[in-house]
């Protein structure tokens, strides 16, 4: 069964606690300027949308990467960066019409959500269930494609 | 099927990819003219710092990723076209038919018209085997001048700084990244290569180049006299690699114009990435000579050329760059319609975002490289930003915000109200 990280901003109180646990782990700090996941705070409008990568179908980034650095990890469907071929180029940076990679100055490596291999960290430490790892046909998914199409510069080879 | 893709750059590695993921038994011949595995040149920075070997450059990584998949690589260069015969002459005298071609021969380095860029130690920065030829004289303390400062010159920059040399940058035009910054994004990036020790010199012309004494060269410029270097790399532009197209009677302007399916003839020649005039998502045709669009027209001119009906939306320019550390942006057409700015000199930040009506249209960006891609999904889904326009007219630098709302708004407020 194919999971995937399903986001419910109505219950995201905005106490950060996935973007502390998600740099804890990938970074060894907790700090959420390195978290792969981040929230956003709509100050005017009381809310707070947890955004992070969708592992979407087009997999804009794997496709940009010059040097093969990004692939899919064929148990959980996520596309994950390897820091050793990762060259910093930055390309994928732009190239995610989500402004779901980041750069890391501090490694010269970007950073995306891998899904923690298939047991996400954001998930487990989210305390009112805004952040849930579910079979990938209960989540949004599809209308995360819908508008995935929409950034479409074309139909996708498929193999 | 015979397909022949001519080039082995990212354009011709993944429409050779797609060719066979459609095409089991097609016989696909992938054409290049330099030694070794297909590389990025965008790596070759890299290459030259030492963060990866030559090898890190490589396009594919796993070993006999051609082979395994059945691509038959073919060192050569093409010469000659025959679309009678259905026939690519290569410079070899080696003749390959096809069924279905498709032209990826990329671009080619281009000098200015003055006397002594032949000399040894001039050097242009755009194969591995340049890189090879920079890395030898572009020692710790050595004295370069790079002449050029868009955006290639900018990404070199950054590799002879990490090398420790004594660097000028000489640019014609009055400002740096005249193309892809505008003056007031040119002038902060200046500010900072300036304070990283880099000599930055705008408005400044390459005259010429001398042997100097010994191994060094004499670099005459204007203004500013002769100053020697151990080094003069040349990055004033690139041209496309269509010469050999002559007489073919394809349609040739800035590189093969093709139309929105990447065919050249209405038939059976395509071709894709930096030599290819392909469908600008703003309107129009354009070389976008950029990585995902390479990978795009790779992707959608092989769908086609096994039988598909791919039709492109059009390619965005966009381009980000590391100048010793400072990173910008650029995306669309920034430099139209109304505009939104943030500055912060001290802080060497900078957002400038350019709207159409209520939409997305350009942006730039120094400093700033959390969710930066959401200015493309902006830009490119035509998003239409109703009241987030006025929010980004007084503060551009929330641009990834209102991609979120945009793109969240409607579930969260179905949710809230369910």
């Amino acid at each position: 069964m194919m999971m995937s990280l399903h986001i419910d901003p109505a219950k995201c109180t905005g106490c950060l606690q996935c973007e502390l646990a998600c740099s804890y782990d990938n970074e060894g700090v907790f700090n959420p300027s390195k978290s792969r996941i981040k929230v956003f705070n709509f100050h005017d409008e009381g809310r707070f949308v947890p955004y992070t990568c969708t592992q979407c179908a087009e997999a804009w980034c794997l496709q940009a990467c010059p040097v093969d650095a990004i692939s899919v990890d064929l148990k959980t469907g996520a596309k994950v960066v390897s820091d050793s071929l990762c060259v910093g180029c930055k390309v994928c940076t732009i190239a995610c019409p989500f402004g779901t990679v980041n750069y890391n100055a501090s490694t010269g490596k970007v950073l995306k959500c891998d899904l923690c291999g298939g047991d996400p960290e954001c998930a487990k430490a989210c305390p009112t269930q805004a952040i849930t790892y579910v079979d990938a046909n209960w989540t949004g998914l599809e209308r995360m494609r819908t508008w995935a199409a929409k950034t479409d510069s074309g139909p996708r080879a498929t193999h | 099927m015979r397909y022949v893709i001519v080039g082995a750059g990212p354009a011709g590695v993944v429409a050779a990819e797609t060719l066979r993921g459609r095409d089991a038994g097609g016989e696909i011949a992938l054409i290049g003219d330099e030694p070794g595995e297909p590389y990025a040149r965008m790596a070759i920075p890299y290459v030259l710092t030492g963060k990866i070997g030559e090898s890190g450059a490589r396009l594919r990584k796993t070993k006999d990723h051609y082979r395994a998949l059945g691509i038959r690589t073919v060192p050569g260069r093409a010469a000659r076209l025959d679309r009678g015969k259905k026939e690519l002459a290569l410079a070899d005298g080696t003749k390959l038919t096809f069924d279905s071609l498709l032209i990826a021969t990329g671009a080619h380095a281009i000098k200015p018209p003055v006397p002594g860029l032949d000399l040894p130690g001039v050097h242009h920065c755009w194969t591995m085997a340049d890189a090879r030829a920079i890395a030898k004289r572009a020692s710790k303390g050595a004295e370069v001048v790079l002449v050029g400062a868009g955006f290639i010159g900018c990404i070199i920059l950054e590799s002879l700084v990490e090398r420790g040399v004594k660097l000028s940058v000489v640019e014609s035009e009055s400002r740096m990244l005249p193309k892809m910054m505008d003056e007031a994004g040119g002038e902060m990036i200046a500010r900072w290569c300036a304070a990283k020790g880099v000599k930055v010199l705008t408005a400044t012309r390459l005259k010429g180049v001398a042997q100097g004494k010994g191994e060094r060269l004499a670099v005459t410029l204007d203004p500013g006299g002769t100053v020697p270097a151990d080094l003069v790399v040349i990055a004033t532009g690139v041209k496309a690699n269509t010469d050999f197209l002559a007489g073919s009677n394809l349609k040739l302007e800035d590189g093969v114009r093709v139309d929105d399916r990447l065919c050249a003839d209405g038939n059976s020649i395509y071709a894709a990435g930096d030599c290819a005039q392909g469908p600008d998502f703003s309107g129009g045709f354009m070389v976008h000579a950029i990585q995902p669009t390479a990978a795009e027209h790779g992707r959608i001119a092989a769908v086609n050329m096994t039988g598909g009906d791919a039709r492109y939306k059009g390619s965005l320019i966009m381009n980000v760059l590391d100048t010793a550390g400072l990173i910008s942006a650029s995306f669309g057409h920034w430099e139209r319609g109304e505009e939104a700015r943030a500055l912060d000199a001290k802080a060497f930040r900078y957002v400038k975002l350019a709207f159409d009506g209520d939409r997305l249209a350009g942006a730039l960006t120094i400093g700033l490289t959390d969710h930066v891609g959401a200015i493309r999904g902006l830009i490119q889904t035509r998003a239409a930003l109703g009241g987030w326009k006025a929010k980004l007219m007084r503060d551009p630098t929330r641009v990834a915000e209102a991609f979120v709302a945009s793109s969240c708004a409607p579930r969260a407020q179905a949710r809230g109200t369910s």
